[in-house]
């Protein structure tokens, strides 16, 4: 059967890639947070799964206000880097998982959770951004992804109880698929930041590692957070953490941290990321 | 049109139905701009560009001027307003700084994320802070 491993918090500014494509890592700028996601590039070099579920949203790439789906599984063969206004990133296309990528979406329905499902579709930043973060600079990425994009844009939002019940539900999927594989599971975004308005460049420490401490302590709370609890303290970008929630809902009751890395600022946005195992004997 | 408990939060331009319907058109145009052939298009004839789709006067001034925070205004959505900014080949900031009040230039604006961020303190609510 197969098996979920731990999984990945991480936001998915664009401009850490853009940093990575032109080579500006060892920057002043960049160098604290490259520096401090050395141990998280060692935990993923050590722990590589065969299939990386990844949480994330579309920013006004792939769907816009013409036609939006609140839950999209990526259900296609392979995927290319989405050109989001600058040209598409010069990293390589991502490989889908659709066998394992239609029984999520199976299951799902199964569950009452109404899925769409896309196949030719281009990824943006939200996506490829992490899969940098995590594998850095590879010929070709180490696993196959299952895309599964949230809106977190155009309201009205899922909320985040919501999202966190999609992840149970993603949990329960990938322990009834009858191959023998590992499966990480990725969620993307945040964490405090907001990128329009007189607001712009707000960002809350204080949330944000209250909402960290919550993804081990009491990831219940974070579930119900409202939609306006994180526009208005964590930014009105900020409510991408309930794609956290997607993630932290698909591991077992009790999870261990065994990483961390917070960092202000990368753009206008508080960088955060997190590694949580799952510890043996708890339920699924 | 019906009231959100996020309208109490000051300088923030939430994506809703009432947003979606005021600058759909706006946030369309925007959106165009992934394709590169379409920003070839627009950065050979702007004005002309802009008339193909459904804008008011005032949103077509505001996209002339880069005026992002008036885009806001007139329904545009910031993912949207990157495609422009991103055509432009300007760094984010340039955006960011704009829309603060008072504007901030690129290093002022990113001075101040540098020093921390903007404080959050005084500004999640417009019982504190009346103007944005």
């Amino acid at each position: 059967m197969a098996k979920i491993v731990a999984g990945m918090g991480t936001s998915h500014v664009p401009g850490v890639g853009a940093a990575m494509d032109n080579g500006k890592t060892d920057e002043d700028y960049w160098k604290p947070l490259f520096e401090g996601l050395v141990p998280l590039r060692k935990w993923h070099a050590e722990n590589v799964p065969d299939v990386n579920i990844i949480v994330f949203n579309d920013h006004a790439t792939s769907y816009s206000l013409n036609n939006y789906s609140t839950f999209t599984v990526g259900v296609g063969e392979r995927f290319k880097p989405a050109d989001e206004g600058w040209g598409a990133r010069q990293v390589p296309d991502m490989r889908g998982s659709p066998e394992l990528a239609w029984h999520i979406v199976e299951c799902l329905m199964a569950d009452e959770f109404d899925m769409a499902v896309v196949a030719d579709v281009d990824l943006d930043h939200g996506l490829t951004v992490p899969l940098s973060i995590a594998y850095d600079q590879p010929d070709e990425w180490p696993t196959e992804v299952v895309p599964v994009c949230v809106n977190v844009i155009q309201h009205p939002l899922p909320t985040a109880m919501r999202c966190y019940k999609l992840g149970q539900a993603i949990g329960r999927a990938v322990a009834s698929f009858p191959k023998d594989i590992t499966v990480g599971v990725w969620g993307t975004g945040g964490l405090s930041h907001q990128l329009g308005g007189e607001r712009v460049g707000v960002v809350n420490p204080e949330f944000d590692t209250a909402f960290l401490d919550n993804l081990t302590a009491d990831p219940l709370a974070n579930a119900k957070l409202t939609h306006t609890d994180f526009i208005r303290d964590a930014g009105c970008e900020g409510v991408e953490m309930i794609m956290w929630n997607v993630m932290r809902g698909a591991l077992s009751d009790r999870v261990e941290e065994v990483f961390r890395f917070y960092h202000v600022p990368v753009s206008a946005t508080a960088y955060g990321a997190v590694i949580l195992e799952n510890v043996q004997g708890s339920n699924a | 049109m019906t009231a959100r408990d996020y309208d109490d939060v000051p300088g923030t331009y939430v994506l809703d139905s009432r947003t979606y319907r005021k600058g759909y058109h706006l946030n369309m145009f925007l959106m165009s701009l992934n394709k590169a052939e379409h920003r070839a298009e627009f950065a050979a004839d702007e004005e002309g560009y802009l008339l193909r789709y459904d804008l008011s006067e005032a949103q077509r001034e505001a996209v002339k001027d880069r005026q992002y925070l008036e885009m806001l205004k007139l329904g545009a959505n910031v993912y949207y307003a990157f495609k422009l900014v991103s055509h432009d080949r300007q760094p984010p900031q340039v955006m960011y700084g704009k829309m603060s009040q008072p504007e901030m230039s690129f290093d002022e604006f990113q001075q101040m994320m540098l020093a921390g961020g903007r404080p959050i303190e005084g500004n999640r609510s417009k019982q504190e802070k009346p103007n944005g």
